[in-house]
């Protein structure tokens, strides 16, 4: 755990960075570590995901869900988040130690989903910051594991330090250039 | 304690000092909580914990281990379903109930399907075809939803082993709602007046060898439970509740069960055709947790012969139709999945839209407005794997029910866990929860 | 055939007004087990006429309109005497044109005994919504008058804890009632803009 936690008060500069940062990536994609946090149906996707010989998410060495959220590093928010739910859900979220991603699975986690009513909080995102978002409802459980693999490539080559500043701005600076949705022909063009 | 903890920080309140513990170090805790004398101690659990069945939130008042009270603190998951229902038409109904009580999809839809049958008083023109694969499914549903009940139960009270045969089983069952529903969760396969698309080819005899299949896998988590000298400690005796409690709470399915009366709506006031299958009500008479467990093991042998027995009627009624016949309300489902997996096959388009204006017309009206049903109010209550599912539906004669209501079998029954857990040990609360079975999608709709 | 009345829409976003034509009362004989049953009330019970104020038997299910005041004792001899020995919850409903009886309560009760079926209506105002509670009745009744007081704000007087029970504890309003807007946000998908997390709807 040495270099998954804490690292990024102690990193050094220049090329030196670009090695720690491709030795961390590696370390942390391969330990990643979900809290379990079913809600509704994708829950049961979920388990399937962790507990089904078929699936057998072990191949990843991912098959220990913490109950704790303190031992875990990725958080999937598997189903609809009600607005009684979303303190909880913050809650735990900032008991999770850094570095920490979110998995937003399902149409309701991402979006909201078909129940666009007073009782559920459209889009998870609303409440935590979202790394990867599953569509489906409930998304099959290979769908999860595609999802968990991508974010592992993602992971894998996540920035550190002055460089992940980096990377950040020009993600925000792309962002700002893009053409916005209401001018977007899609296939109308 | 001089300085301040910064996992578990405590403050005064005129019910005594509260600790708010975020994790860390709890041997401070326990040496702070030493020092105030005081025996009770009031625990909250939950919403997010991994023994409460999903979002379930208890507060426990402890006395050392000993449970003095249980409090219940529902509705993390509330959706809004019924609310949702009143905008949206009877069809689309189908889609929202289903994810309901998500471990038992295919029994919201039935209880939901029926009571717009009776409203709109076609409950004998649904063709027997119907009937038979609405029971089928159910049975399969059944065997589903007791498969995550026993294996998240075994689970919660420590054993691992029988959550992986129990997820195997309920693989099996998926793999077949997916081959008949295009979908492993969620279906929305019944349909008001029938079902939503017939059995597809070749379907027969894959249920016929998955049921020889699960009927040789359900000895394995027998061999590993029944009678286990640790799973009876765990669970005999344990979550008592009897015929008298529960019928004053309302308590049905397995819960009811285990008191020693045989109540089952398959066979007290039979729908879909129930009274033409044979099956035996399991019952138990121990009222505890272990007697649950029971009666849901031994429910599996009878859905896996009530299965059986509709796959037999299913072979005499091949080619049957599966929607009623009455154009004015069937959705347009009689149709083949083309091969490039949309609906309507192209000799029907073709038809619609080139032969009959009001073919087009008719489809186009019953797919965005939907049919009406004529006003009035209904109960339909069936068995569903918790016990009785009741569909409470009020029409004003127009396209979108006027208001759902679902007795929910896991909302009802969840009342017990006070009187089955109080005066026990604290660990006993995850037996008796985990024996309710309540799901928390359908406890908060 | 299908006849759109008023405006068609079907988004649900034009708000929902709609009329109910509420069932007039039924004679007798009812059919089925309903004539015995209703006999056996009226035995048990000497005040039956005064109060029961409808009797309505449509599509097989019998259903009795109670009086607000007098449903404690109905539903004692219910379940003493007729042996209905549970109730099947509690189902509001919210009639906001049926003026001075806006708020409907509906309880399904089952007989295990007889094997029998009746539907209890009580009607109250929207500006006075009390009923008495029946969770001394059956005790199971208690969380589904929580639930009912939470989406429909009807008050069960004599229900040992009345709170809410689904929503939070602050939540503005009763969600199900008619005059409460489903929520939610609009959604278009030519043309839109989706703003940032932080300026969209507010959820308080």
């Amino acid at each position: 755990m040495g270099l998954k936690m804490g690292l990024e008060e102690k990193i050094p500069s220049g090329f030196l960075l670009t090695t720690v940062e491709k030795l961390a990536g590696y370390m942390r994609k391969n330990s990643l570590w979900p809290a379990t946090f079913g809600l509704a149906c994708c829950a049961i996707e979920m388990m399937a995901v962790g507990s089904a010989a078929k699936y057998d998410i072990s191949r990843f060495g991912m098959e220990v869900f913490r109950a704790s959220p303190r031992q875990a590093d990725l958080m999937i928010v598997a189903g609809r988040v009600s607005n009684k739910m979303a303190p909880v859900l913050r809650q735990i979220y900032d008991q999770m130690s850094a570095p920490k991603w979110v998995l937003a699975m399902g149409a309701c986690a991402s979006s909201g989903g078909m129940f666009n009513n007073y009782a559920i909080v459209q889009g998870v995102d609303h409440v935590v910051p979202v790394d990867i978002y599953l569509p489906g409802c409930p998304p099959r459980p290979e769908m999860l594991m595609d999802a968990i693999l991508k974010l592992h490539e993602k992971i894998n080559v996540e920035k550190l330090g002055s460089n992940r500043a980096q990377v950040i701005q020009e993600v925000e600076l792309a962002a700002m250039n893009a053409t916005p949705t209401h001018q977007m022909k899609g296939l109308l063009a | 304690m001089s300085t301040v903890d910064p996992y578990a920080p405590s403050r005064e309140t005129t019910e005594g000092t509260v600790f708010s513990v975020t994790g860390g170090d709890w041997d401070s805790l326990v040496q702070e909580i030493g020092a105030t004398k005081e025996e009770r101690v009031v625990v909250n659990m939950g919403p997010q914990h991994p023994s409460t069945h999903g979002v379930l939130r208890l507060v426990l008042e402890l006395e050392g281990e000993t449970v003095t009270e249980v409090r219940c603190g529902v509705g993390y998951l509330h959706t809004g379903i019924e609310k949702n229902m009143e905008y949206r038409s009877w069809t689309q109904g189908t889609t929202f109930v289903t994810r309901m009580d998500y471990l038992g999809p295919i029994f919201n839809e039935t209880a939901y399907c029926l009571a717009i049958e009776k409203l709109l008083g076609i409950t004998h023109d649904v063709p027997e075809r119907a009937s038979v694969i609405r029971v089928m499914m159910m049975e399969l549903n059944r065997i589903s939803s007791h498969m995550v009940a026993l294996g998240t139960g075994a689970l919660e009270l420590g054993a691992i082993t029988p959550m992986f045969f129990a997820f195997r089983e309920r693989e099996i069952v998926l793999d077949l709602f997916e081959m008949i529903s295009g979908l492993r969760m969620n279906m929305a396969y019944i349909r008001p007046g029938g079902v939503q698309q017939d059995l597809p080819t070749g379907a027969i005899p894959k249920i016929r060898d998955a049921v020889a299949q699960m009927r040789k896998n359900f000895k394995d988590n027998s061999t590993l439970l029944v009678g286990n000298a640790i799973w009876l400690k765990r669970t005999q005796g344990i979550g008592y509740l009897d015929l008298a409690g529960a019928t004053t709470l309302g308590i049905t399915g397995p819960v009811l069960r285990s008191t020693g009366l045989p109540w089952d709506l398959r066979k007290t006031q039979p729908y879909c055709g129930y009274e033409n299958y044979d099956f035996d009500v399991i019952t138990a008479d121990t009222c505890d947790v272990y007697g649950r467990f029971l009666i849901r093991m031994n429910e599996l042998e009878q859905s896996l012969r009530i299965i059986e027995q509709a796959l037999d009627k299913l072979e005499k009624l091949e080619g049957a139709p599966v929607m009623v016949l009455d154009k004015k309300i069937a959705w347009p489902a009689q149709l083949a999945l083309g091969s490039d997996g949309l609906g309507n096959s192209l000799n029907h388009i073709r038809q619609i839209m080139g032969t009959s204006m009001e073919s087009l017309i008719h489809h186009f009206k019953l797919v965005t407005e939907g049919f009406h049903v004529p006003a009035g109010q209904v109960y339909q209550g069936i068995e569903s794997a918790r016990g009785e599912l009741g569909a409470h539906v009020v029409s004003d004669g127009g396209t979108k029910p006027y208001r759902m209501h679902f007795r929910e079998p896991s909302f009802n029954n969840l009342q017990s866990t006070a009187a089955m857990s109080e005066g026990g040990m604290i660990a006993d609360i995850i037996a008796a929860v985990a024996s309710i079975d309540p799901v928390m999608g359908g406890v908060d709709r | 055939m299908f006849g759109a009345h008023g405006t068609g829409d079907t988004s649900g976003y034009g708000g929902l007004l709609r009329t109910v034509a509420s069932a007039g009362s039924s004679e007798r004989p009812y059919g089925g087990y309903f004539d015995d049953l209703a006999d056996d009330l009226e035995r048990a019970y000497p005040g039956f006429s005064g109060a029961i104020e409808r009797v309505v038997v449509d599509r097989g299910e019998l259903t009795l309109h109670v009086k607000c005041e007098k449903l404690v004792e109905v539903a004692l001899i219910l379940r003493d005497v007729l042996k209905f020995e549970m109730c099947m919850g509690v189902s509001g409903v919210h009639y906001p044109d049926n003026l001075g009886r806006e708020l409907v309560a509906v309880y399904p009760l089952l007989s295990m005994s007889n094997n029998r079926r009746i539907r209890l209506e009580v009607s109250v105002s929207d500006s006075d919504a009390h009923i008495p509670s029946l969770v001394e009745v059956w005790a199971g009744n208690n969380w589904h008058e929580r639930e009912t007081f939470d989406m429909f704000g009807i008050i069960f007087d004599g229900h040992p804890g009345l709170t809410r029970i689904l929503m939070p504890d602050d939540w503005a309003g009763h969600p199900q009632r008619k005059d409460y807007a489903l929520g939610g946000v609009p959604i278009e998908y030519k043309g839109a803009t989706v703003p940032a997390p932080d300026n969209r709807r507010s959820y308080t």
